[in-house]
């Protein structure tokens, strides 16, 4: 990899800065630009600003107001009225078994993204930071499924992996005959289960198919953290007498902590917003997300509960908002020490 | 413990030498041995999609999948092209893809230049909101955007229906209000490392800020806006949640979200299906395997893409 481009050691040097800013007024202050420019800089940032916060942040707000009415998204909005806590009791009550089943689905994504994935990819980053001969090739092959969309991954994986009749682990495991057919797909019996809920055995199929995606992700992001550390400390472990283990667990680990944080965040992200999938195969029960909670109550069967639909919503901010806190803490922390 | 290593000491180093240097080849060769395995397993999907595609439906489920063809035709992906109204549908996509990138990189860029000529607290609030606003999950803004584009009005040039929702115009405000966070974020970055002295020397000459800003600044930025065009343009085309929840009509879809189309309702060809998904990927694997670097370097510029 010694033909990096320029950019690329841009790129290994930011990834570990995260967001820089210049606090020792190498910049020109901006007082002492002239009237005119003063304004146009107001416009340059403020348009692109309000753009974001009309369509991310006005929205984001909204969703945490509406969860406490009860609209139905047809009647003006000046009729909508305040019911205080009743769409969260109904999800906790009425529709509790939607909520806990897409809940026990999510979380065991975040468990299985990152002691599947996530650690793999970070195994194969470290293996290909060794400058193996191919090396580029191989990181080319690992990466190619991070380019498709979430949904293309889920009819390649349904039509050719997946398919009972002719795909190819039926066909290897040599179950293809009519009678002896597996509908990874479809079944949605429990593969292990506590009293009334579980992980379906459809769900277990699709988190390969995510896992296959992810893998090459998470590479590429911590393949560019490590060639950021410091070749020295890795030459002063050794020095120490650290085996190749203990290096990285002791050493190069915690010198990655800013990647470590952005990957950590990505994969709970991930698995938190997952939906394209799962939407793309019609969403078949057992796969069960908190994101089809939101769109079911929106563009679903039993659509136009608006009230309901912002209630699952703010349950899925709640559930990130924790992360994306800690890595924007870590973001100013970072910069406060350069 | 002790006793290896005064034996390691004492051991004369010729002898040592040479059954380090197999032991080392024995591991390279064995990571290389666990590499091409894991590669050719991560292929399987992609190559095998190819490979069914090419091949008749009535023939793979006769003879299975893993057999020699009899006939490899195009023929899947005639239909798929065709049932899936694709051509129509690419076209809606080229509508929303192109604007959506050029408006996205356009705003960011001067956002990037702006911010850093505000006083630093400032600066890191507003890079702060752009950051977090590009990690929440879009279903959490999801009810009242859709609540908000069913009400706002649009000109009849920019939407058949009167209204944001069901728009190409409305997607492709809701990805440049998405995606700017991200590319200001990177871009902030990179215009960090550039000089100021160029900016400052352009000041001097008289140069207002806006031209600072497109003659000095932007054109130094090409290579992370071209790192940032591929990924962008990767993410856009890829998008299937904003499609089907604000081009609710199904009609009108871009193509990533219009490949449920080709799912019939109680028969599923395999093969056309994988022929379809192939059509769909087909942009974005052209893209990454010409601009593999851009792509690469653009995710760890930011690093930060939730």
């Amino acid at each position: 990899m010694s033909d990096r481009s320029e950019l690329q050691e841009r790129g290994a040097t930011t990834v570990g800065a995260t967001t820089t800013f210049d606090r020792r007024g190498e910049r020109r202050r901006f007082s002492q630009l002239t009237r005119g420019d003063k304004s146009v800089l107001w416009l340059i940032v403020g348009i692109p600003t309000l753009i974001h916060l009309v369509f991310v942040w006005i929205p984001a707000i909204a969703t945490v107001v509406l969860s406490f009415t009860d609209w139905d998204g047809l009647s003006p909005v000046s009729q909508i009225g305040l019911v205080g806590f009743q769409n969260y009791w109904e999800i906790f009550t009425v529709f509790r078994s939607d909520v806990v089943s897409a809940g026990i689905n999510n979380g065991f994504l975040v468990v299985f993204l990152f002691v599947g994935p996530t650690a793999f990819g970070v195994l194969l980053a470290y293996l290909l930071d060794k400058n193996l001969r191919g090396g580029r090739i191989y990181q080319s092959i690992y990466y190619l499924p991070v380019v498709l969309s979430l949904a293309v991954v889920g009819f390649i994986w349904k039509s050719v992996m997946y398919s009972p009749s002719q795909g190819v682990i039926s066909t290897v495991l040599g179950r293809t005959g009519s009678g002896e057919q597996i509908d990874w797909l479809g079944d949605q019996t429990h593969a292990f289960g506590f009293g009334d809920y579980g992980i379906s055995k459809n769900f277990l199929a699709i988190l390969v198919a995510m896992a296959w995606r992810h893998v090459g992700y998470i590479m590429v992001l911590y393949l560019a953290g490590l060639k950021s550390v410091d070749p020295s400390l890795r030459e002063a472990s050794a020095i120490d007498g650290c085996n190749e283990w203990q290096a990285f667990r002791r050493v190069v680990f915690p010198a990655m902590k800013p990647i470590n944080v952005v990957v950590g965040v990505i994969t709970v992200i991930e698995a938190l917003r997952a939906f394209d999938i799962v939407f793309a195969l019609k969403s078949p029960r057992g796969m069960d997300l908190l994101s089809i909670l939101v769109t079911d109550n929106l563009i679903g069967e039993g659509g136009g509960n608006v009230g309901r639909g912002s209630g699952y919503g703010v349950i899925l901010l709640l559930l990130c908002l924790g992360f994306i806190i800690w890595y924007l803490a870590n973001n100013i922390r970072q910069e406060r020490r350069s | 413990m002790t006793l290896a290593v005064v034996g390691d000491v004492f051991s004369p180093t010729p002898d040592n030498r040479p059954r380090v240097r197999t032991r080392d080849r024995v591991m390279r060769g064995g990571l290389h041995l666990f590499l091409i395995v894991m590669a050719i397993g991560w292929l399987i999907p992609v190559v095998g999609a190819i490979y069914s595609s090419l091949r008749p439906y009535d023939e793979t489920s006769r003879k299975g999948f893993l057999s020699l063809p009899d006939t490899l035709t195009l023929q899947n992906y005639r239909d798929a092209w065709g049932q899936g109204q694709m051509r129509h549908h690419y076209w809606m996509t080229a509508l929303i893809v192109i604007p959506a990138v050029l408006i996205t990189l356009l705003l960011s860029s001067l956002v990037a230049f702006g911010v850093s000529r505000f006083t630093w607290r400032l600066n890191i609030v507003l890079l702060l909101l752009f950051t977090a606003g590009n990690l929440l999950p879009q279903q959490v803004i999801a009810q009242p955007l859709f609540q908000m584009y069913k009400r706002i009005p649009l000109p009849g040039f920019l939407s058949d229906t009167g209204y944001m929702l069901g728009s190409t115009a409305g997607l492709v405000t809701i990805h440049v209000a998405f995606q700017i966070g991200f590319c200001t974020f990177v871009l902030s970055n990179y215009m960090k490392t550039l000089p100021a002295e160029l900016t400052e020397a352009a000041m001097i000459d008289g140069a207002g800020v806006l031209r600072q800003f497109w003659q000095v600044t932007l054109p130094l930025c090409r290579p992370a806006l071209a790192a940032l065009a591929t990924l962008e343009f990767t993410w856009v085309f890829n998008d299937f949640f904003w499609a089907v929840l604000l081009e609710n009509q199904g009609a009108d879809r871009p193509i990533t979200s219009s490949l449920a189309n080709l799912g019939g309702q109680f028969f599923t060809n395999d093969n056309l299906v994988a022929a379809g998904s192939m059509l769909v990927a087909f942009p974005t694997i052209l893209v990454y395997l010409l601009l593999q670097r851009q792509f690469v370097s653009g995710l760890t510029l930011g690093a930060s893409k939730g």
